[in-house]
């Protein structure tokens, strides 16, 4: 099903929850909406699932405006972070609950809520109450009631959260695989970035209940719109310093205190309108280069394959990461390459980025 | 080492039997006492006898007086009509105070409570007049009605309070799952709280079944509206010396129901139900 927001806002006197968010969903596209918390992007799941009405805009399914829509009628599924299972019932009434309430014959109700359950390895434990099974069991119970009904959309409210850490890696796999099997639409909320960028065809980065930006995960990671996002998407975050950028000798220049980079030409050039302005650049765009710009290395953090390490230049850091084996630790001298076809330039007022807008 | 292990987890059970020995001791008199003619102390002066039950049989007030069978007929019904009113009309104005967003909310909450502070004895002479305008003054609806008024204050914020617990996502879930609001209430916003609604109307029933200013106010005397705290009252006439044992008697009767009303239902008072969230809103 094809899921289209027009101009949507909520607010709730005079607190705007979300601000004219326009977006396009393909039919079978698997979209996130990722933001911090109270960026609005539960609030917008919510109006798409007809809890809550819109202050204003439309919103379409196939086309068909569905704003006075009620929820039973979207013929959506919708997984919780609080799984919102009913206490009182096994399993099997839990998933089997979509059905029962569109009075389906009881021996097909059940045949289909026992495939659906197999289907999510929980077929075993359809006599159980919820209080009885683990979260990741939890977490499926909650899946395969959303999926009984066979439903156009799938909504997801950061279902992985209450998830210890390795749960989530194979759930995410799993919620991935059985989305592209079914070819159910789906949209996934989540404040995880690494979530965003594994699983999602599309990702629509929320900030303050507004769109930043609505595109696949490599053209967000690669072309951040705005500061925001360029600080939000990748882990461990991109450095962001204020650079003088400015053209000598047919050259771009980028410099601050201590640092002077060579730009290439065409994002120096549209850097240099602005002279003063905010650069980015990625930890892996960083490297250990005895050509390079020296400085001091001020903290390590190792995370097993890599160490991730803080070098002071002049007053300001740069986080990069290295080779272990190289074995460096505080106050050691080291020389630092730039990458500078990576670089992103950004506007210090508008925080809009210089280069793709 | 294992003794003194012991001795240390038995002390809780001995500090509590301690506290329990004179309640115990208080209905183990009632009991005695209720078989004899006269006890010293805990122990029956004489033989034991069955005499102080006679009122069972006939009325020990004689002829236009009601027997104790129609007196506890009506605390029955009162108690009953109590309980299933409160039950009701609670839980539904709970939840609309939970959950719906209406004008005038906030100020009925506080209205509610105001009328829960309240003194009910300084209203008797008022509401006394608004039932004899109504003519409902000496009769069993009446009092029913009063009595829910005092408790269903307490009934709603109970029932609210219980509301406000269940997570939002629950009946959101329920919503999409395709069930209407009145459906979400019924079938799984009341069933996950069984135990907060048995214990309302435990509440509900053992206060309307014990019950006395309210009827003895607004009936008259032992008359054929009594109810069996009223009833038992009567016994304790200026003119003749108090017969303890038929007191006694009455007062155990008027227990029994109570006491079987509570074995009944604490399973499912205590039974709590384990929610299927962890965390979450």
């Amino acid at each position: 099903m094809k899921v289209k927001l027009e101009n949507l806002s909520k607010r709730w006197g005079k607190v705007v929850g979300v601000e004219g968010i326009n977006l396009d969903i393909n039919d079978g596209e698997f979209v996130v909406f990722l933001g911090p918390s109270g960026c609005g992007k539960t609030t917008t799941l919510l109006m798409v699932a007809g809890i809550y009405k819109p202050s204003g805009g439309i919103i379409r399914f196939d086309g068909r405006v569905v704003n006075e829509v009620g929820p039973k009628d979207r013929n959506i599924g919708m997984v919780f972070q609080s799984y919102a299972l009913y206490p009182h019932m096994t399993v099997m009434q839990n998933i089997s609950y979509p059905l029962r309430l569109m009075k389906t014959p009881k021996s097909e109700m059940i045949e289909r809520s026992q495939r659906v359950a197999d289907m999510m390895g929980i077929g075993e434990l359809m006599d159980r109450r919820p209080a009885f099974l683990s979260g990741g069991q939890q977490q499926r119970v909650a899946l395969g009631r959303a999926l009984v009904k066979e439903p156009e959309l799938l909504l997801f409210d950061e279902p992985l959260s209450n998830l210890d850490a390795r749960l989530r890696l194979s759930m995410r796999s799993e919620i991935k695989r059985l989305q592209i099997d079914l070819g159910i639409t789906s949209i996934y909320v989540t404040h995880d970035q690494v979530e965003a960028m594994t699983m999602a065809d599309r990702i629509a980065v929320m900030k303050d209940g507004q769109l930043h930006a609505y595109d696949t995960p490599t053209e967000v990671y690669d072309r951040p719109r705005t500061l925001f996002i360029a600080r939000f998407v990748g882990n461990p975050p991109m450095n962001i310093t204020e650079v003088d950028v400015s053209q000598t000798n047919g050259a771009y220049h980028a410099s601050s205190e201590g640092l002077e980079l060579v730009i290439p030409a065409d994002r120096g050039e549209k850097a240099a309108a602005k002279g003063s302005v905010m650069m980015g650049i990625r930890p892996e765009d960083i490297m250990i280069d005895s050509e390079g710009i020296p400085g001091e290395v001020f903290g390590v953090e190792p995370l097993g394959r890599d160490h991730l390490i803080d070098v002071k230049i002049g007053d300001i850091h740069y986080y990069l990461l290295v080779d272990p084996s190289l074995n460096l630790k505080s106050g050691d001298r080291v020389k630092l390459g730039f990458n500078t076809k990576k670089c992103q330039f950004f506007d210090k007022k508008t925080e809009r980025s210089l280069l793709w807008n | 080492m294992a003794l003194r292990k012991r001795i240390w987890s038995s002390a809780p059970y001995l500090l509590l039997v301690i506290s329990v020995v004179p309640i115990m001791v208080g209905y183990l008199w009632l009991l005695i006492n209720s078989f004899s003619t006269r006890t010293e102390g805990l122990l029956p002066v004489g033989e034991l006898t069955l005499n102080n039950w006679s009122f069972l049989l006939e009325t020990p007030f004689g002829r236009g007086y009601p027997s104790i069978w129609r007196v506890t007929l009506n605390t029955f019904l009162i108690a009953s009509f109590m309980t299933i009113t409160v039950v009701l009309v609670s839980s539904l104005a709970g939840y609309a105070l939970s959950r719906l967003n209406f004008p005038g909310r906030r100020q009925f909450l506080s209205l509610t409570l105001i009328l829960h502070a309240f003194p009910s004895v300084t209203l008797l002479i008022g509401i006394f007049f608004v039932l004899r305008t109504l003519s409902l003054y000496n009769t069993l609806i009446g009092v029913g009605l009063v009595m829910v008024g005092f408790e269903m204050p307490f009934g709603i914020w109970l029932m609210k309070g219980f509301f406000d617990n269940v997570s939002w996502d629950m009946e959101r879930a329920a919503l999409i799952d395709g069930a209407s609001r009145l459906q979400v209430w019924w079938q799984i916003i009341i069933p996950t709280l069984k135990p907060g609604i048995a214990a309302l109307a435990i509440f509900a029933f053992v206060s309307g079944w014990n019950a006395w200013l309210v009827p003895k106010t607004f009936t008259i005397g032992a008359g054929k509206q009594a109810t069996l705290s009223v009833y038992l009252q009567n016994f304790q006439g200026d003119t003749v010396a108090v017969d303890w044992g038929t007191v006694t008697a009455v007062g155990l009767f008027q227990l029994i129901p109570v006491a079987l009303f509570f074995i009944f239902t604490q399973d499912l008072l205590l039974s709590i139900y384990a929610g299927g969230a962890k965390g979450g809103s």
